[in-house]
């Protein structure tokens, strides 16, 4: 049961980062502002970049860790889970390695979706006080494409989390995290 | 023989487990100290400049243009993520010997988790907008903001790789307490 719940939960975190990946990345208008074609695309602005590579890099690596077994003792599938750190002084053991590896991913995908909505938030209202006019009246498609992406995003946020405490709470069960 | 060795193994793992609560307490003090700094710097992050923007006659005219980090939502986040992170992390720093270390480690763990969250949006944010100042923004026409005001872009950097060495730090401690309750581990907890 448990293993079921984990696999599931698993799935959706990784479905949903991706799904925000895919809909950033496919956000683009063209408009004509003044006579000249201006054209609104995910590329032209890093944080955006960011959340796109950082949420396909978090998807891919949860549904990588569904497909191999956590106790695999072949060399491609302990490669694949990078539990061959070692160096360390306190020789950690592979549940914690994969913590801490998960823990680190949960904070990635935080700051991608952080990033790309203090970017969307100045979008949609500028800023007055450096010159920043907002952008979304000329480009609403555009905006409302980043939207649904923000929130995709913070969706995959909160299911990593969930999938994060299910690993601390359960460890046993959720061995490849 | 194997009296004295599992002797020796228990003093190790003693000596072990006195190290970490010191290294967490350690960890705990720095991560206060980096996010105190974060926020105190940024908040008192101001600067204005008075330029001539008009000459009437033979007189010029001069206005006074002034920046402060309560102008971007963003650094106000900061602000107040980073000063909630640094009194939680008081917090708990006061109250570790009050309540009882089982309940406590618990609670604290979840906690912490969400004041990592917390201060990752804070600092990822304050980035994001930082970066944006830098550089500005061509195609959304957006003119960087750095070369007018250099003091308000150099004390925002400072505050801005404190706040994340704040964030390395917690998840350092998250990892700590983390690995201190899964089964088979040799790390001891809190």
């Amino acid at each position: 049961m448990r293993r079921i719940v984990t696999a599931v939960l698993r799935l959706a975190a990784a479905a949903a980062a991706a799904v925000a990946a895919v809909v950033m990345a496919t956000s683009h208008q063209t408009i004509f502002l003044f006579g000249m074609e201006v054209q609104a695309n995910f590329r032209f602005t890093p944080s955006l970049v960011f959340f796109v590579a950082g949420n396909a890099a978090v998807s891919v690596c949860t549904m990588v860790l569904l497909l191999v077994p956590a106790a695999a003792p072949s060399l491609a599938a302990r490669l694949v889970l990078m539990v061959d750190v070692v160096g360390v002084k306190l020789k950690p053991t592979e549940t914690e390695l994969l913590l801490a590896r998960s823990y680190v991913l949960g904070v990635v995908l935080t700051a991608t979706a952080a990033s790309a909505g203090a970017i969307s938030d100045l979008g949609k209202n500028g800023n007055s006080h450096a010159g920043w006019m907002p952008i979304c009246e000329h480009v609403p498609a555009f905006c409302d494409r980043v939207k649904a992406a923000l929130v995709a995003g913070f969706v995959a946020v909160l299911l990593y989390f969930l999938l994060l405490m299910n690993s601390i709470l359960f460890p046993s069960v959720s061995m490849g995290i | 023989m194997d009296l004295e060795q599992g002797k020796k193994a228990v003093c190790r793992v003693m000596q072990l487990k006195d190290k970490l609560i010191s290294l967490q307490s350690v960890l705990r003090v720095a991560a206060l100290l980096a996010t105190t700094a974060a926020a105190v710097v940024m908040g008192m992050n101001k600067q204005s400049y008075t330029a001539v923007v008009a000459i009437i006659g033979t007189r010029p005219v001069t206005q006074t243009f002034t920046t402060q980090f309560k102008d971007t939502p963003a650094f106000v986040y900061f602000v107040i993520a980073n000063a909630i992170a640094s009194g939680y992390n008081l917090a708990v720093l006061v109250t570790r010997r009050l309540l009882q270390p089982r309940a406590q480690s618990l609670a604290v763990h979840l906690l912490d988790m969400v004041i990592l969250a917390l201060l990752a949006t804070g600092s990822a944010t304050a980035a994001s907008i930082a970066e944006l100042g830098k550089n500005g923004n061509l195609h959304a026409r957006w003119n960087p903001v750095c070369d007018k005001f250099g003091s308000f872009c150099n004390h925002g950097v400072i505050a801005l790789v404190s706040s994340f060495v704040g964030v390395a730090l917690m998840l350092a401690l998250n990892l700590l307490s983390a690995a201190a309750k899964s089964p088979h581990s040799n790390v001891s907890g809190q």
